[in-house]
């Protein structure tokens, strides 16, 4: 029935615009499936005798459209949600106690504690250096743990790919290499390496009596070792700092930090004396195993930030 | 309300830069720029918690003298240095989550040439659609 209609139609067409009269038993071609992006391959209720029904016609309509109506969805959903969050947390920020006042909740007893008995009790002038390693010593070893299983596994997902462009001969450098040969980045480096090493090094040794301590101090013994790597090229570094020197001083600088403060938490619970001296306050040789362990974790961070700047532009350490 | 949030004016850009990078973590489709968004979310961390920590016209925790050879140890001279532990502790975490996370996003441009993540996921289903159908190829040349 449909068909006979689709002929008479033709027909009347053909009429209409003046053309000349078709062939009897003319077969008309099939409209093609409309092609359709990112869809399955149409099947037969595709075929032009086969009447769409709501569904499927809501089912062509959000395949088509689908994706774009998502993506005006979701950016409008993650800005009201943002806004939400923001504006409920700016609530709670004006019911806050007022900034800086020594009232506040935050300024409790623990504080006084710290401060007052800090001193004695570790031998270090810088209490937040007390704090973080003999205190909360613990902590400290997680975050250096953290950060060397970081560069670790940098190391990894980076060497790999490494030694699959080898195989596929597409040599080892990732990136284009500087051209280590400008006289006035060498000129300037050779005379503020030194002065980067000392600084790092007073920070890392003068951190139980100064602000700074194994974590900053670490940074800047690394920044030193990148300025060397980028004036003096990468070669230059690796004679005394390859992947193998890495993981020695790190792992060995973790198992010292490991070991010591062991030692430390097994006389603290058992109410052994230790034989590491406080020393007084104020001298570089106090603050007991503090000095030793801002030196393992200054090891470790300048060689894991030196790490990834090496990782990240050359592939390798 | 407007008089309280000027009081705690650093409490406040903390929230709205966190705000801040938490839009940009769902609404960018570069991946680097997403790792940017986390940043500031974590700088907005450390400002609040500094600021948490503060104490009006008190110094840093490290002890001072007293101009007898002894050492002023009095609470009331020396800001919260429980804040600056928490700082450090969440400024080595970022550290290293950014480094994980720009090592992976390394992969996935070598893997898919691309770092937005549409694209890249796009290309993703495209290949399992092809090795599915590799598959399906297969079987039926089992079965003929």
């Amino acid at each position: 029935m449909n068909e006979e209609l689709k002929i008479i139609w033709r027909r009347f067409f053909d009429w209409v615009m003046g053309n000349g009269p078709r062939p009897e038993n003319e077969v008309i071609p099939p409209e093609a499936p409309p092609d359709l992006p990112f869809t399955r391959k149409p099947k037969d209720k595709y075929s032009r005798f086969h009447e769409p029904t709501l569904r499927e016609r809501y089912n062509n309509w959000l395949e088509l459209h689908g994706l774009h109506i998502f993506a005006i969805l979701y950016s409008a959903m993650s800005i009201l949600v943002c806004v939400v969050i923001v504006s409920l947390l700016l609530v709670t920020v004006a019911e806050l106690p007022p900034f800086g006042h020594e009232r506040n909740p935050a300024n409790n007893e623990v504080i006084r504690r710290y401060v007052e008995h800090g001193g004695f009790e570790t031998g270090a002038q810088n209490i937040v250096a007390g704090l973080i390693l003999d205190y909360r010593a613990f902590d400290t070893f997680g975050e250096s743990a953290v950060l060397f299983t970081a560069a670790v596994s940098v190391l990894m997902l980076l060497s790999a790919s490494r030694s699959k462009n080898n195989l596929s001969g597409g040599g080892g450098k990732r990136f284009h290499s500087f051209s280590h040969d400008d006289a006035i980045l060498r000129n300037v480096a050779s005379l503020s390496i030194p002065i980067i090493l000392m600084l790092g090094c007073t920070v890392v040794i003068n951190g139980h009596l100064s602000p700074g301590g194994g974590f900053s101090g670490g940074a800047i013994l690394s920044a030193a070792l990148i300025l060397c790597a980028n004036a003096y090229g990468f070669d230059h570094v690796h004679s005394f700092l390859n992947e193998r020197t890495f993981i020695f001083s790190s792992s060995t600088a973790l198992m010292i930090y490991a070991m010591s403060k062991g030692y430390s938490f097994y006389t603290g619970a058992n109410q052994i004396h230790s034989i590491i001296p406080k020393g007084t306050i104020g001298n570089i040789l106090s603050g007991g195993l503090i000095l030793p362990l801002n030196i393992c974790v200054g090891l470790i961070v300048a060689c894991t930030l030196y790490g990834f700047y090496a990782l990240f532009s050359e592939g390798e350490i | 309300m407007l008089e309280k949030l000027f009081l705690n004016h650093y409490e406040a850009a903390a929230v709205i830069l966190s705000g801040i990078g938490l839009t940009n973590l769902l609404l960018q489709r570069n991946l680097i720029k997403k790792i940017i968004g986390l940043n500031i979310m974590d700088t907005a961390v450390y400002l609040f918690l500094a600021a948490k920590g503060y104490v009006e016209g008190r110094a840093a925790p490290i002890l001072l003298e007293n101009g007898a050879g002894g050492w002023l140890r009095s609470s009331a001279l020396y800001v919260n240095p429980v804040p600056a532990g928490l700082v450090l502790t969440g400024i080595v975490v970022s550290v290293s989550v950014t480094a994980f996370a720009l090592a992976l996003t390394l992969k996935v441009y070598e893997a898919y040439g691309t770092l937005n993540i549409d694209e890249a996921l796009l290309k993703m289903t495209q290949e399992q659609e092809e090795i599915e159908s590799e598959i399906e190829n297969a079987e039926e040349k089992v079965l003929v």
